[in-house]
């Protein structure tokens, strides 16, 4: 049988949803075929959905959204405004980046989200490495080599983040995590044995109780979809690797669930919902949270982490606040142990942090 | 057979960073058919010039990458059996870059 030419290979020839129109793509979440009118319109409405169920914004709010100007970034940063005028949700968008100066790798990605700023209208706020603590990343990898540089990288990132958030003067920070990522995450903290991130990993708002709560629009969202929508509406992102990430351990965990999804697409929501429904013992100690005493940023400990990596920068011992050396957060070793918090030595890229 | 091949999300750097590539492939002898399946071989072997295992795993493309034919998702025209005819368009994205 000779088969017709141009976009028609797929062996059923109707969109299961409008019946009308040739299927575009297959669906991993309920496998279904759709057309890319469809698709636009199940994808947008199933993050309004998420959006409006677990009320994640609402109405007067200014909400910065975390842009690297990769595509969870990108894609967020363009739905986001989508919805918010089509349901009047009234709220002020920002982009907020971090530069965390990184030569050839985010002074490329920060172009594209500079083109962002234009394309979709949203004021851009970019906060650098150099600016809040004195490093670049490419000074800190010239100082520490190779090795625990991502620990750095995760820690300042994560505090730069508030940091610009603040300046912004923005009530919630909304974040591209898609269901992928938190998927993979869940398992992360596992194989670690991490059960205060564990509990906390799934949860689709962070940090309520803190200066600048976090949310997941995209915690539902698969990969998949979302790559699939940036190419079909031809959005602009970058793809480039972060040169100084080995993501070893990571890496082998998304590979896991890559190939999980490969067999049976559900596996990814599947791990989510488990995450969620973790007990956790009401005899597991969990690690007390409170605040730094040198910055004031939220710490378990004495000196938060950014604050232990940066005094050891500083005065030249940048080991300070890795592996198992004894420093300013010392005495405390003993009881994290207890408790099974573990330091970040054996710990890849922490750039998806939560 | 002519055909365009396309790379994104990163997989562009696996091929000399160029995204678009115009190519003539010979049909195989055996079948005078050609199909993704012999596609990805050619490809490897024709155009990617580093850590071909990013893009392939065994005898299909590594889980993450996604494929689309004409604009299609190959996951809708059968994957590997999908048949290719002249002037196809072939698009190979990574998922797998940073997000």
């Amino acid at each position: 049988m000779e088969e017709s030419h141009g976009g028609d290979k797929a062996r059923s020839r109707l969109c299961c949803i409008c019946n009308q129109r040739r299927p575009a793509l297959r669906r991993p979440k309920t496998l279904q075929q759709i057309c890319r009118e469809c698709f636009y319109v199940v994808f947008e409405e199933e993050i309004h959905r998420v959006i409006v169920d677990n009320k994640l914004f609402k109405s007067g709010e200014r909400i910065a959204i975390g842009a690297s100007g990769g595509k969870d970034s990108t894609v967020l940063a363009y739905v986001m405004s989508e919805l918010n005028r089509r349901h009047n949700y009234g709220l002020d968008l920002f982009l907020l980046s971090v530069d965390e100066g990184i030569t050839g790798y985010r002074d490329d990605s920060l172009e594209t989200v500079k083109r962002n700023e234009v394309q979709y209208g949203l004021p851009l706020k970019v906060v650098s490495y150099k600016d809040l603590y004195g490093w670049t990343m490419d000074e800190i990898v010239k100082m520490i080599g190779l090795k625990n540089n991502c620990t750095f990288c995760g820690v300042f990132r994560r505090q730069a983040l508030d940091r610009g958030a603040a300046l912004l003067k923005v009530d919630k920070l909304a974040t591209g995590h898609n269901a992928d990522d938190i998927a993979e995450t869940v398992l992360l903290n596992i194989l670690r044995g991490d059960i205060a991130r564990l509990s906390r990993c799934t949860s689709i708002i962070t940090g309520e109780d803190g200066p600048i709560p976090r949310c997941k629009p995209f915690k539902y969202t698969y990969e998949k979809e979302i790559v699939m929508y940036a190419y079909f509406k031809k959005l602009d992102y970058f793809s480039t690797e972060c040169i100084y990430s080995p993501n070893a351990y990571r890496g082998f965990a998304r590979e896991f669930i890559k190939d999980l999804e490969r067999i049976r697409p559900r596996a990814i929501l599947d791990i989510i919902k488990s995450g969620e429904d973790f007990r956790i013992a009401t005899s597991t100690k969990m690690p007390e949270q409170g605040t730094c005493q040198r910055c004031g940023y939220i710490s378990s400990q004495k000196w938060c982490k950014a604050c232990v990596l940066l005094e050891g920068l500083n005065r030249g011992l940048p080991k300070l606040g890795i592996g198992r050396t004894r420093g300013i957060n010392g005495d405390r070793q003993k009881d994290d142990q207890q408790i099974g918090v573990k330091n970040l030595q054996s710990k890849a890229c922490e750039s998806l942090d939560f | 057979m002519q055909l365009t091949l396309e790379f994104g999300g990163g997989l562009e750097l696996l091929c000399d960073s160029v995204k678009i590539h115009n190519v003539d492939v010979d049909l195989p002898a055996e079948t005078q058919k050609l199909t993704m399946k012999h596609l990805l071989p050619w490809v490897r072997s024709n155009l990617i010039k580093e850590r071909p295992e990013m893009f392939i795993k065994g005898d299909t493309v590594r889980p993450g990458v996604l494929v689309l034919v004409n604009d299609c998702d190959w996951e809708l025209s059968g994957q590997l059996d999908t048949t290719l005819e002249d002037k196809d368009v072939v698009v190979f994205i990574s998922t797998l870059h940073g997000g």
